[in-house]
């Protein structure tokens, strides 16, 4: 596996904490996540899953602690500039631009952080390319409003897409599917992977997590409790403690 | 140029063309003093609609930046003696400057917050202008028209062909930035900050840019009313009307397309001046009142809105 063979981290997380009002979110975490690797991030409601992936993403700033992202020091970047250097997100409740069609959900990302692409046909060629990847070509023109819960999902992973990150975050974009629908979005996941993009998933699905990991991180109350193969963290006890509550 | 683009500057050409020959064939000139204010209230809702539309900030400043212009008119005229084409271009760079500032201030409020600040400034700006007495303060301020240049017979007509040059160039740039993607960009934000951010989108900066053109556009639209009036004073320049029916027209014209603001200004402006002609101009605030309660019930998204929603109803009834 490639993520053995690079030692150089993509993503440095260092003593990050997070305090919302008088609730610390996050307490002091540090991890790495190597490049190509697909990371599972598991723990029970509220121990700070997503307000991690929203200090990674530039949504929450963070005081204290640092994020580096290829050996840059991203933590005062706004989210724009973050999503430009290729960390692109899903959101756990789906967040479409409503008043736009799916193709032009695509063509804010593509218009916006993806650089090389010049001219608006090879961006329109590219969007169009995405969506057939995510079975989504026939709703090019449908209103995002008009989505059902599983091309929502898709649609928001496709936009994160358009951006070109080299780092892909999402957040429980299999919530609330059908086990053949998890599948889909689970190979499509994959796909991505194998093409050198690192993706951190957040997900409640064990079997998902577990088929999909290299490695899985388990939080609980803002702190990490376990970070190993996904059968070290299964097999630990404070993990089974934390999800069974025994 | 795409076929839509030849479509509209021929529009523009035409329109131009039509407002010219109303000067040299009309002569009452109590058409050209009614169209001026409606002329200008379509630059005020075109401009207004970029922030206020596009990017879903609603400005309550309207007056703030209208007022501005007209004391910047004034101001150049007074020290200066400056032709009205300085006039308005200062007015513009001064207004551009304004909506920089109040950006920077307030655009990290977002929804009502954003608007309160608004009407903030514009009492700030009043109480200031009110104060300052080389433009007249509190009692106002009397110009002399400077004399008029041919073709036209009279200096009225000649405002009115100016402002409907700020028409054409306002509409000019609002549909550049609908169709462009700081347009799709300003959407996005409007729609999801956060997630526009996640996107790439560099949310400060648009609505900068955004309240910098909208700016500089009401601020231009300003300063020939000085001229206009041949008098100025703070009460009526930052009349906080101009606030109320620019958002009034904007929002019954529809905002999501740069044609509503153009279509809400012609019919609530004409609908104004006839009223004011034929009833009495306190009606006009309650006309407006009326229909903006309709509209909001009635057809949220306006006029464009609700011809969109008549299109796809026929076209599916036809299917």
């Amino acid at each position: 596996m490639t993520a053995v063979e690079t030692p150089q981290p993509l993503l440095r997380i260092a003593a990050l904490t997070k305090r919302l009002g008088g609730f610390t979110a996050l307490d002091n975490v540090s991890v790495e996540i190597r490049p190509g690797e697909r990371f599972g991030l598991i723990g029970p409601n509220g121990s700070g899953k997503t307000t991690l992936i929203n200090c990674i993403s530039g949504a929450f700033r963070t005081e204290p602690g640092t994020v580096l992202f290829r050996d840059e020091d991203i933590t005062r970047l706004p989210p724009h500039t973050r999503t430009r250097r290729g960390i692109a997100r899903s959101f756990q409740i789906p967040r479409p631009f409503r008043s736009m069609t799916v193709a032009e959900n695509l063509m804010v990302g593509l218009d916006f952080a993806a650089h090389e692409l010049v001219s608006e046909s090879r961006r329109r060629d590219t969007m169009m390319s995405i969506l057939t990847r995510m079975g989504l070509e026939t709703k090019a023109n449908v209103p995002a409003t008009k989505l059902s819960q599983v091309e929502l999902r898709k649609m928001e992973l496709a936009r994160a897409m358009a951006t070109h990150p080299k780092l892909l975050i999402s957040d429980e974009a299999m919530a609330g599917l059908s086990s053949s629908e998890v599948d889909e979005v689970l190979d499509l996941l994959m796909s991505f992977a194998r093409e050198d993009i690192t993706i951190i998933m957040i997900e409640h699905i064990m079997q998902a997590v577990m088929r999909f990991s290299d490695r899985v991180m388990c939080l609980d109350a803002g702190k990490i409790i376990a970070l190993g193969t996904p059968a070290e963290v299964m097999a630990d006890r404070r993990v089974q403690e934390a999800y069974l509550g025994t | 140029m795409t076929r839509n683009g030849i479509w509209f500057w021929s529009g523009a050409a035409l329109f131009l063309a039509a407002c010219l020959l109303m000067t040299q064939l009309v002569g009452n000139q109590y058409p050209f003093f009614a169209a001026y204010v409606i002329l200008q209230f379509m630059v005020l809702a075109v401009a207004w609609s970029i922030l206020g539309g596009y990017a879903g900030y609603v400005n309550f400043g309207t007056s703030a930046f209208f007022g501005i212009g007209v004391y910047t008119a004034v101001f150049l005229v007074k020290e200066f003696g400056a032709p009205l084409p300085v006039q308005i271009a200062v007015a513009a760079a001064i207004g551009a400057l304004m909506g920089f500032l109040l950006g920077l201030l307030t655009l990290r409020m977002q929804g009502i917050f954003f608007s309160i600040a608004t009407i903030a400034l514009t009492i700030v700006i009043e109480t200031t202008i009110t104060n300052w007495r080389y433009v007249g303060g509190a009692a106002g301020i009397q110009l002399q028209r400077p004399p008029v240049i041919e073709p036209f017979h009279s200096y009225v007509q000649l405002l009115f062909f100016v402002q409907a040059l700020l028409v054409v160039l306002a509409i000019a740039i609002s549909r550049f930035i609908h169709n462009s993607w700081i347009g799709r960009g300003l959407q996005a934000l409007r729609d999801d900050e956060l997630a526009a951010e996640c996107t790439g989108v560099p949310t400060l900066r648009l609505k900068l840019v955004a309240c910098v053109i909208s700016g500089a556009l009401m601020c231009a639209a300003g300063a020939p009313a000085a001229m206009y009036l041949q008098y100025a004073d703070p009460a009526s320049a930052f009349n906080l009307n101009y606030s109320v029916s620019v958002l009034a027209m904007s929002l019954i014209g529809g905002t999501a397309h740069w044609a509503g603001p153009v279509i809400g200004a012609i019919v609530l402006g004409t609908t104004q001046q006839l009223l004011t002609v034929t009833i009495s101009s306190e009606v006009n605030v309650l006309i407006l009142g009326v229909m903006l309660v309709l509209f909001v019930v009635g057809a949220p998204e306006g006029i464009i809105g609700l011809v969109r929603k008549l299109r796809t109803w026929r076209g599916g009834g036809r299917a």
